[in-house]
C-alpha cells in the first residue's frame, strides 16, 4: 500500500471556447474583446489533471488534494460554483490575471512560492499535477518552471495514465509521437505530472462535494492574495486567433465513410 | 445498478433556479443572515449555530446562460442598491431614447388584415408626399404605460452573473449551476424539498455505468423561482392545479440576437426600439443598443397567433432585414442568439404562492405586467418579498408553514405595487384573443384607462389557436400543393416552414455569414449549446398516437434549435438534445391536448442538462 500523496495540481481559468473569441491589444498587453463579460471554465487540460488527481487520491488512502490557482478572483469565485461539484480539493488563491500572455516565469514563480506556504505539504510525497498544454494562450511551459523552482527533476510531460505499482512507485505512460506511449518507472514522489487528457470520464457534479468544498473555499476566496505577474517589457508584434472555416450542413443517413471522404476533401481544398 | 443508494442532504432553504426572483430572494436574505458581530441573525435548524443555510440549484451550465435582454424601469432593482451604480453591471446602460415603430410591410407577404393594408396604403401615400422612412412611421406618441424612458437596458446573463458574484462572495449563500432540480418532493400534501436529476442513466432514463441517483435536498422551506417552464413549478401545477379562474394560456416565445453593430451605425446607446406591423402582424420586436457596439434584438411570436407556421428563426432573419432595421443592422455580426419561453397570462397565470413548505417566486409565479411589458424588476420585487417574510417568520422561529407565508409573503405581495400594477394589467391583452387591431386597442383601453375600462374575452387553450394546415393555405393554394410540400418536407425530414413561407411570397434568405445565418450556424455561432452526457431526453411525446394523427406538428415549426424534427415513420417527431435551448416553446406549441388535461399538450418537458451557453443574452 502507497503511503498518501500530497498533489498540487495547478491550474487557471480560460474563457469558455464555446464563446465568441477576439483578440484586441489593451493597455495592459493582448487580451480578448470583453473578456470580463466572457464566462470562464477551468482549463481543459488542468481539469483532466485534477480529475486524476482526485481519483488517485480516492484509492491512496490518506492522500490530499490542492488546487492552486492564479486568476482574477472574482471570476475564479464564478468557476467554482462548477469546479467545486465536482471532486474534493482544497484551494488556494492568487488573485491576479490569468491572461495567458502574461510571462510564464512570473507565474512560476508565483505559484511555486504559494505552493511552498501551504501548511502541512510534504514535498516528499509532493506530486505537482498540471496541464500538459493550456487552452490559455500561454506558452506551455508553466508548469515546467513551477517544478523546477521547485526543485523536482523527475519531470513527465505528457501523462496519459498513472498507476501506482505495490512499493508506490508511479508507473507513468506518457504519450509520445505515433500513437505511442513512453513507459517510466519513478521511484518515489516528488515529481511533476503533466496530464495530456488521462482517460478518465468528467465527474458527476455531486451536492456534497459542493458543500464539503465550499466549506473551504469561501475563505480561501476572501482572503486571496493580489499578485502581480504581467508581460512588461515583453512586445508582441501581432497577435491572432486560428482561422476558423465554418461550412454547417445537416445531414442524415450518410455513411460515415462518406463524411470523412467529403473531410478529408475539405481540409485538402 | 438499481441499488445504488439515493443520497440526501439537510439543508434550511432550497431555491430551484437562479434568475432575477431568486437573485432578489438570496441578496435580501443574504443580508439578514449574520448579526454585525458575525453571529448568526437567523439561526439553522439543521445547523445549530450557524446562519440559516441556503442553497440554490440552477439548470444551466452556469448562470447567466440562455436568457434575454431587457428594458426594465428597474425600481426594485435600484431599492436593492440605494449605494451601488448599477451601471458598473456590463453592458447596462441608461435608456436614452426611445421609440415605437410601426414597420409596414416590404414584402408583401406579410398576413394583414384589410385593415392594415389600409393603413399601409394610406401611409405610403402620405410617404409619397413627406418622404417618411423606409417603410416605417415612428408613432408619435409613446404611452406612458409602455415607456420606460428611466429604465435601464440590462444583459440578463451578465446581469445574473453579477448578482450571483456579489451573492458568492459573501460566503453565506450558495449557488450551484449545472444541477437541474426534477421535482418538488412531497410528503402528504408537503413540499420537503427537491430531487435532484439523476446522472449517469441514458435517454430514456435508465441507469448505466457511474449512475447516480439524484439527491433529495430536503429543506423547511422550497423557494421556487425556475420560471414558466421550470419543472418543479409545473409538477406544483399538476399536483395542486390553477386557483379557480386561473390559466396559463398566454404565451410568446422570445427569440433575440446580441448584434455587433456595423461600423457607422448611428443609434446610440441607450437607444430603445419597440416595432409592431411586421413581419406579421401578430409579430412585436425590440432593438437596445448597449454600450461597445453592441444591440440585443429580437421579436416575439405569441400564442395568439393563428398560425401553424410558427418559425421564429425565419421570422426574426425578415425582421431583421426590414429595411428600417437593415439600415442599422446591415454588416452587423451576430455574437450571441437564444430563445425563451415567456409566461404571458400575467396576473391570471398566477398559481398557488404559497403552500406547507414552498413559495413561489417570479416569471413562473404570475408576476409579469402584461400591460407595461416587464417582468424582470417585477421578478426581483418577488423574491424581495419571499426574503423579508422568511426574515420575519425566522426571527419569530415559525415554520414556513402555508398560513405563516400567506400572513407574511402573499400578504407583502398583496399589498404592493406590483400587484396594484398586475391588477391593472390582469385583461390587457384580452383583445388579442379577437385579433391584433382589437388586443391593440384592448391594451390602450386599459393603459389609458388604469384598468377601469376593458376589452375582456374568454381565453383560448393554446392547442385550440393553431389552425390546421389546409386553413392557413386556402387562400393561396390547394389541398394537393400542401400535401406535396408535405410529402416533400417528410421525405426530406425537414420542417415545413420554409416551404409555406417560400410559397406565400416571402423571400428567400440570402445568408452574409455574419448575421444572415443558417439556424444551425445561429446554434453554433450564438452560443453553443451543450448537452453533458448521462442525462435523460427532458422532452417527451407522451402519447404517440396523438403525434401520428397530427398534421400541423408546430412542435416542429416552432422549435428554436430545430432540436425537433421529422421522426421516421410513424410520425412521432425525434428529439436531440444536443440542439435543445430550453426555450420551453414546445410545451403550448402541440395542437394535441393530453387526455387526461385538455389544459397541457402531448409533450412532457422535463428538467434537463445543458442548453445554451450564452452569457451575453
Amino acid at each position: 500500500m502507497a503511503d498518501p500523496f500530497h498533489i498540487v495540481v495547478c491550474g487557471s481559468l480560460v474563457p469558455d471556447p464555446l464563446q465568441t473569441l477576439e483578440p484586441v491589444a489593451g493597455a495592459q498587453g493582448p487580451g480578448l474583446k470583453n473578456e470580463t463579460m466572457l464566462p470562464a471554465v477551468l482549463d481543459p487540460w488542468a481539469g483532466h489533471a485534477l480529475f486524476e488527481a482526485a481519483n488517485l487520491a480516492k484509492q491512496v488512502a490518506g492522500s490530499q488534494v490542492w488546487l492552486v490557482t492564479l486568476g482574477p478572483k472574482a471570476k475564479l469565485q464564478q468557476l467554482m460554483m462548477t469546479i467545486a461539484q465536482k471532486v474534493p480539493f482544497q484551494l488556494v488563491v492568487l488573485d491576479g490575471t490569468a491572461s495567458g500572455f502574461a510571462d510564464a516565469h512570473e507565474v512560476a514563480t508565483a505559484l511555486a512560492t504559494a505552493i511552498q506556504g501551504i501548511p502541512g505539504l510534504d514535498r516528499n510525497r509532493l506530486l505537482l499535477f498540471g496541464g500538459c498544454a493550456s487552452a490559455s494562450r500561454d506558452s506551455g511551459v508553466t508548469l515546467q518552471l513551477v517544478g523546477e523552482q521547485l526543485g523536482i527533476r523527475d519531470q513527465f510531460l505528457g501523462v496519459d495514465e498513472l498507476g501506482i505499482e505495490p512499493d508506490g512507485a508511479l508507473h507513468i505512460l506518457e504519450r509520445v509521437e505515433g500513437g505511442q506511449y513512453q513507459v517510466s518507472r519513478c521511484v518515489a514522489p516528488p515529481a511533476v505530472l503533466a496530464w495530456a487528457t488521462g482517460s478518465l470520464p468528467e465527474p458527476h457534479n455531486n451536492p456534497q462535494v459542493g458543500m464539503m468544498n465550499m466549506r473551504t473555499i469561501m475563505p480561501q476566496l476572501q482572503k486571496a492574495k493580489p499578485v502581480t505577474v504581467g508581460c512588461a517589457g515583453i512586445q508582441y508584434d501581432t497577435v491572432k486567433l486560428p482561422s476558423q472555416r465554418r461550412d454547417t450542413r445537416v445531414v442524415r443517413d450518410v455513411p460515415a465513410a462518406d463524411i470523412a471522404r467529403e473531410i478529408v476533401d475539405w481540409l485538402k481544398a | 445498478m438499481g441499488s445504488v443508494e439515493r443520497q440526501s442532504m439537510d439543508v434550511d432553504i432550497v431555491c430551484a433556479g437562479f434568475g432575477p426572483a431568486t437573485g432578489g430572494f438570496m441578496t435580501t436574505l443574504s443580508r439578514a443572515l449574520l448579526k454585525p458581530d458575525g453571529q448568526p441573525a437567523l439561526e439553522s435548524r439543521v445547523m445549530p449555530g450557524m446562519p440559516l443555510q441556503v442553497v440554490c440549484y440552477e439548470r444551466a451550465d452556469d448562470i447567466g446562460f440562455g436568457v434575454s435582454g431587457v428594458v426594465t424601469r428597474a425600481r426594485a432593482l435600484r431599492a436593492s442598491f440605494p449605494d451601488v451604480d448599477l451601471m458598473q453591471i456590463p453592458m447596462a446602460h441608461p435608456v436614452r431614447h426611445e421609440q415605437v415603430l410601426y414597420l409596414m410591410d416590404p414584402v408583401g407577404a406579410s398576413r394583414r388584415p384589410a385593415a392594415l393594408r389600409a393603413l399601409d396604403a394610406i401611409v405610403r401615400l402620405g410617404r409619397a408626399l413627406h418622404q417618411s422612412d423606409h417603410e416605417a412611421v415612428v408613432l408619435p406618441h409613446i404611452p406612458e404605460f409602455i415607456s420606460k424612458e428611466d429604465g435601464l437596458l440590462l444583459s440578463i446573463g451578465q446581469f445574473n452573473q453579477w448578482v450571483g458574484n456579489q451573492l458568492q462572495s459573501t460566503g453565506l449563500v450558495q449557488i450551484w449551476p449545472g444541477m437541474p432540480v426534477k421535482e418538488p418532493l412531497f410528503e402528504n400534501n408537503r413540499v420537503a424539498g427537491v430531487r435532484l436529476v439523476d446522472q449517469g442513466v441514458d435517454k430514456h432514463g435508465h441507469p448505466e455505468a457511474n449512475y447516480m441517483p439524484g439527491m433529495d435536498i430536503r429543506a423547511g422551506l422550497t423557494v421556487v423561482g425556475d420560471g414558466p417552464v421550470g419543472p418543479v413549478g409545473r409538477k406544483l401545477d399538476e399536483h395542486l392545479g390553477m386557483p379557480l379562474g386561473h390559466h396559463q394560456r398566454d404565451w410568446a416565445v422570445g427569440m433575440k440576437a446580441v448584434i455587433e453593430l456595423p461600423e457607422g451605425c448611428p443609434l446610440e446607446p441607450g437607444t430603445v426600439l419597440h416595432t409592431l406591423g411586421f413581419p406579421e402582424p401578430e409579430i412585436f420586436g425590440f432593438l437596445y443598443v448597449y454600450p461597445g457596439g453592441l444591440a440585443s434584438a429580437g421579436i416575439f411570436v405569441p400564442s395568439w397567433f393563428d398560425s401553424p407556421v410558427r418559425t421564429s428563426y425565419r421570422y426574426l432573419q425578415h425582421w431583421m432585414q426590414h429595411p428600417r432595421l437593415w439600415s442599422y443592422l446591415k454588416g452587423g455580426t451576430l455574437r450571441s442568439w437564444g430563445a425563451k419561453s415567456i409566461q404571458e397570462a400575467g396576473r391570471r397565470g398566477e398559481p398557488w404562492l404559497v403552500g406547507d413548505g414552498f413559495a413561489r417566486i417570479g416569471e413562473g409565479s404570475g408576476s409579469t405586467n402584461v400591460l407595461t411589458n416587464s417582468g424582470v424588476d417585477e421578478a426581483w420585487f418577488t423574491g424581495v418579498l419571499l426574503a423579508e417574510a422568511v426574515i420575519e417568520l425566522s426571527r419569530e422561529g415559525l415554520p414556513y408553514t402555508r398560513d405563516h407565508l400567506e400572513r407574511t409573503y402573499v400578504a407583502r405581495r398583496r399589498a404592493s405595487w406590483l400587484q396594484k400594477e398586475i391588477e391593472i394589467a390582469e385583461k390587457a391583452r384580452d383583445g388579442f384573443q379577437r385579433g391584433v387591431l382589437t388586443g391593440l386597442f384592448g391594451m390602450g383601453l386599459t393603459g389609458l384607462t388604469g384598468g377601469r375600462l376593458n376589452l375582456s374575452t374568454a381565453s383560448k387553450r393554446p392547442a385550440e389557436r393553431i389552425p390546421s394546415l389546409e386553413t392557413y393555405c386556402h387562400q393561396l393554394f390547394g389541398p394537393a400543393e400542401l400535401a406535396k410540400l408535405r410529402a416533400d418536407a417528410a421525405q426530406g425530414q425537414r420542417p415545413l416552414h420554409d416551404a409555406l413561407m417560400d410559397r406565400c411570397g416571402w423571400p428567400p434568405i440570402v445568408p452574409d455569414g455574419k448575421l444572415l445565418i443558417s439556424h444551425q450556424d445561429a446554434l453554433l455561432l450564438g452560443g453553443k449549446v451543450q448537452a453533458p452526457a448521462g442525462y435523460a431526453d427532458h422532452v417527451e411525446f407522451l402519447y404517440p398516437n396523438l403525434c401520428e394523427q397530427c398534421d400541423a406538428k408546430v412542435c416542429i415549426e416552432v422549435c428554436s434549435g430545430q432540436a425537433i424534427t421529422p421522426g421516421g415513420t410513424g410520425g412521432v417527431p425525434a428529439f436531440d438534445r444536443e440542439k435543445c435551448v430550453h426555450c420551453g416553446a414546445c410545451i403550448w406549441n402541440c395542437s394535441s391536448s393530453r387526455p387526461e388535461d385538455p389544459e397541457r399538450g402531448n409533450i412532457e418537458f422535463r428538467a434537463g442538462a445543458g442548453g445554451l451557453h450564452s452569457s451575453e443574452n
